[in-house]
């Protein structure tokens, strides 16, 4: 196994990006059929999408065209990834994110192997640099990893040949979240730029919301943020190029594209974040009368799990504007594209 | 190596002595382990009867002093022991070094004192003093017993790791420590502000998803200790300061004419929390595979640049009186793990000097104040009379190169602890020889050639 | 790109129209009408070929026979090349089952390509047989695979390599021979 030290695994064009690189629209007359792919050369994991050009979210978002008409078949089967090994790693509990990509790589022929830290080595005290080790000596190629600590897939990226997709580490990110979330918008509006997103809620500590930060950016949508005082990074007031700060949910939402509400933890309760939940539900919720100053046919999404009657009202939950199911079904697809661009760089023999 | 019977003549180098006010070029003379002459002019020749170094182009101090170093022992050797800890001061130029009570045991009782200086004594290698702890088993809640704790040779208190979280215990300490004339070193943090705190408090954290430490976590405490200290009228010493607004609440403390005192660490007067970015302090509005570097995080975390100009300004008038290292080495598997687990503290004694040595390179601090910081001021502190090359005095001596040109290579470091930011970084000047009792304990001549 | 490159057309836009007319009247005739039959183009150059067959097909038979487009690259032998572009929706949005399909491709060469897309198709229903037809055969067979309709046999060496220039996509319909171009910048293999 190749042990790295930290400086040295990072590749030199991720370490010395050129000024040029990313973040200009590129012709999608596929020209450049010789290519290895518009994924840069070099990008082995998926880590979040700061790192990620607006070309290589295309590039997932058009893989995930193709992936969403696999899952529509009889035959929801396919070699793409056969003979891969696939783990996912899961120290915290989410059913539905892990089920996503174990059905991703299901669909594409990979071997999917489910490790969660309650049936593992871990739960008796084996590091996670030692847990990963033994995984990877088991010849795996993708590591889809969950950790409740932010940062812990970057250090294991360091220490793994493997392709390491970030499933959610503590409160900094979710980039498959984020990239199912613009898949979702795209298909319904047909595209992202200059579309009005308002992500509402707890800003500061969630991971779904700083990924969308970055991808939707990367996009060109025009994203308001709006959520308490105490979970809102200050320095987001300094920086409009990202997001605009609104000062009332009537004023995030209103004539709004896309409303993105966020899961309100409980804990932040406890940790005095917040007073009650009645009074979260009455400032900070998404009800049907907030929703009408949003633009007509405006989407509302969730991440899920969602506190019905806090963030949002049962009835806009289920309503004709929800788009929340679509989230899950597209989570497959996009899962799909992102494992099969992954897998397909990890890949030396094939 | 010098045979102690004949003598020494350090010859062809400046002298900056800041406890007399000595910035020239001169002969330094020493006999039977004590300082014997710094001349007033170059010698043309040494005398015959003693052996000459030649340090043409360097500069010779007083040695060092750091009021602030973890040695780990006993208990917890696998991270550092007296022996490696010790070696590691040597080799950064620290004749002198004051080991921190957080120890397992812990020195809350002469007991453990005693077997601390027993063992540095049987190293030999530079003079450790201990500091004793504040509150039995460094729990915060009952007072050590500090008499005792004095009479073995303890310099002060402190609970270093954890601050001194109950005031009316801190009144107690500081007003007993008067009493016996050492002053209590307190880890300023209030524990509530830094629950699960990781990294500073700012925009670096917040795009790490790391749980933010404000500077007022620290600052707060400051103000609170400074009160207590004119209530009480005890010494107070404020660890390694890190925030601006902590350095305002010592200045005025000073205005007042309380007996306060505070200290700064190589690291927090050079780094900045972009730090954790893993790119040696480069932010490229990217997260990227080396962030969440480990061997940042350390306790206060690594602040702002505004915070490190108001250091630097701090350092330079006085207001931090002196440098210290609070090297704190680990074991290489603390470091390897999630930045959440990871353990605080970066071992530093090697790397020390060529830190602040930059301050001066950018003149931002001038050469002799921060030889002062680092010699005269900490000896004050102490109330000893080392740190300098007064005639008479013990030879405690350090030798650098202020232009080497070196690269930090922790794997060629005494420490045990290898964990430091500025592995691969180059570094400007560099220690070249470190004499104790004038005796020569580190000589890099002897390990690799010198340019 | 290398500097001695040189380009011949081999098919002008008369040529391919009577090429695919051929191929079209050939299908009707092994098929023996159009009952049950569709043709199925295989992405991205093999679906333009398709529609012109069943135009030609519907303007003898005056019968519409329905056209999917397939994309094979997730059944491919060789996944890193395959992800250098992205995964295209399959549309065959009728019943393969028990009816024989007829595959369409521009180019043959190394029968990998036909060889994934046969696999994909499987997964759609079990054709009662699947046929192949391509506007060029350029040889170079890595795979036991032949077409049934070939609309002209071109013989290449490796160094060159065949573009398909279709009104459709291009604004003209051409087959050019481009010789002096090194390997791996060709076509992938077709």
């Amino acid at each position: 196994m190749a042990r790295r030290s930290t400086s040295a695994v990072v590749s030199t064009q991720e370490r010395k990006p050129t000024p040029s690189k990313g973040r200009q629209v590129v012709s999608t007359s596929g020209v450049a059929a010789a290519r290895p792919g518009l994924w840069s050369e070099g990008k082995r994991h998926l880590l979040d999408l700061d790192e990620m050009s607006r070309t290589e979210i295309e590039e997932i978002l058009r893989n995930a065209d193709g992936m969403k008409e696999v899952l529509s078949r009889n035959v929801r089967k396919t070699p793409a990834l056969r003979g891969k090994t696939i783990i996912t790693l899961f120290f915290e509990n989410s059913t539905r994110t892990r089920v996503s990509f174990e059905q991703a790589g299901k669909v594409l022929g990979a071997d999917v192997i489910n490790v969660t830290a309650s049936s593992s080595s871990v739960s008796k005290g084996e590091s996670l640099l030692n847990t990963i080790r033994t995984l990877e000596s088991m010849q795996i190629d993708v590591l889809v990893m969950r950790h409740p600590h932010s940062g812990a897939p970057y250090f294991v990226a360091n220490h793994i040949d493997a392709a390491v997709i970030n499933a959610g580490d503590g409160t900094h990110a979710h980039p498959t979240q984020a990239l199912l979330d613009l898949f979702t918008i795209e298909s319904h509006l047909g595209s992202i730029a200059g579309k009005k997103v308002a992500i509402v809620g707890d800003i500061l500590y969630s991971r779904v919301a700083r990924s969308n930060l970055w991808g939707l950016k990367t996009m060109g949508a025009d994203v308001t943020v709006f959520g308490p005082p105490t979970l809102m990074p200050p320095e987001l007031r300094d920086q409009p190029d990202i997001a605009k700060v609104a000062g009332s949910m009537e004023e995030a939402v209103d004539q709004a594209d896309v409303v993105m509400m966020l899961r309100i933890q409980k804990e932040r309760q406890s940790a005095g974040h917040l007073p009650s939940m009645r009074e979260y539900s009455t400032r900070f919720g998404l009800n049907a009368k907030r929703l009408k100053l949003a633009r007509p046919g405006a989407l509302v999404m969730h991440p899920g799990p969602m506190n019905e009657g806090i963030e949002i009202s049962p009835d806009v939950a289920h309503g004709a504007q929800a788009v929340i199911e679509d989230q899950v079904a597209n989570g497959v697809a996009v899962r799909m594209a992102v494992l099969y661009t992954l897998a397909a760089r990890s890949s030396v023999g094939r | 190596m010098a045979d102690n019977s004949k003598g020494i003549a350090i010859v062809g180098g400046r002298v900056i002595d800041p406890s007399q006010d000595i910035d020239r070029l001169a002969t330094v003379l020493i006999k039977d382990g004590v300082m014997e002459e710094v001349t007033a002019k170059p010698l043309a020749k040494a005398p015959d009867s003693y052996d000459v170094i030649d340090v043409a182009g360097q500069v010779v101090t007083p040695g060092f002093i750091d009021v602030h170093t973890h040695l780990r022992d006993p208990g917890e050797e696998h991270k550092e022991t007296i022996e490696t800890g010790t070696m590691a001061a040597a080799r950064g130029g620290f004749t002198t070094i004051c080991a921190m009570p957080n120890t397992v045991p812990c020195q809350d009782n002469a007991n453990v004192i005693e077997a601390v200086l027993k063992r540095a004594s049987e190293v030999g290698l530079v003079r450790v003093l201990p500091i004793g702890a504040i509150t039995v088993g460094r729990h915060g809640e009952q007072l050590a017993d500090m008499a005792e704790l004095a009479a073995a040779g303890v310099i002060g208190f402190s609970d270093d790791g954890d601050p001194v979280a109950d005031p009316n215990l801190m009144r107690q300490a500081l007003s007993y420590a008067s009493g016996l004339g050492l002053p209590i070193m307190n880890h300023p943090q209030e524990p509530a502000l830094t629950r699960g705190a990781q990294m500073n408090e700012g925009p670096i954290a917040n795009r790490l998803g790391l749980t933010g430490w404000p500077n007022e976590a620290e600052s707060s405490m400051v103000a609170r200790d400074v009160e207590l200290a004119a209530l009480t009228g005890g010494r107070l010493h404020e660890c390694h300061i890190s925030a601006r607004q902590s350095i305002d609440a010592i200045r005025r403390a000073k205005e007042r004419g309380l007996n306060v005192t505070a200290e700064a660490t190589p690291h927090h007067l050079t780094l900045t929390d972009t730090w954790v970015l893993g790119e040696h302090g480069d932010d490229n509005g990217v997260v990227r595979s080396g962030a969440y570097d480990t061997s940042t995080k350390v306790n206060p975390p690594l602040r702002t640049q505004d915070d490190v100009d108001a250091l630097i300004e701090a350092l330079a008038d006085g207001t931090i009186d002196l440098i210290a290292t609070d090297h704190a080495p680990h074991a290489i598997t603390d470091k390897l793990c999630t930045y959440q687990e990871a353990a605080n503290g970066i071992a530093n004694l090697e790397t020390a000097f060529a830190s602040v040595l930059s301050l001066h390179h950018r003149d931002a601090v001038s050469l002799p104040v921060l030889i002062e910081r680092m010699t005269a001021a900490p000896a004050r502190f102490l109330g000893m009379d080392i740190g300098t090359m007064k005639k008479g005095s013990t030879a405690d001596i350090t030798i650098f190169n202020p232009d080497l040109d070196w690269t930090v290579d922790p794997s060629e470091m005494a420490t045990l602890g290898k964990h430091t930011p500025l592995a691969g970084t180059q570094m400007k000047g560099r220690v070249t020889t470190t004499i104790f009792g004038g005796k020569v304990i580190w000589d890099i001549a002897a390990v690799a050639p010198i340019g | 790109m290398p500097e001695e490159t040189e380009q011949r057309e081999i098919l002008d836009a008369n040529e391919i129209r009577r090429a695919l007319t051929r191929v079209a009247h050939q299908i009707l005739e092994r098929n023996h009408g159009v009952e049950g039959l569709s043709l199925v183009g295989i992405h991205s150059g093999g679906i333009p070929i398709a529609r012109r067959l069943a135009a030609a097909i519907e303007a003898v038979e005056g019968t519409f026979i329905p056209v999917g487009a397939l994309d094979p690259r997730l059944y491919r032998d060789d996944l890193r090349s395959a992800a250098a572009q992205p995964v295209q929706p399959t549309e065959i949005d009728f019943d393969v089952e028990g009816r024989p399909v007829v595959l369409v491709d521009d180019v043959l060469a190394t029968g990998r390509t036909i060889r994934a897309a046969m696999d994909a198709l499987i997964d759609f229903g079990r054709p009662s047989s699947i046929q192949l037809a391509v506007l060029l055969d350029r040889g170079h067979r890595e795979l036991p695979i032949r077409a049934d309709y070939v609309g002209k046999n071109v013989p290449t060496a490796s160094d060159e390599q065949i573009k398909v220039l279709l009104q459709e996509e291009d604004g003209r319909d051409s087959v050019v021979l481009i010789r002096g171009v090194e390997r791996k910048q060709a076509n992938g293999s077709a």
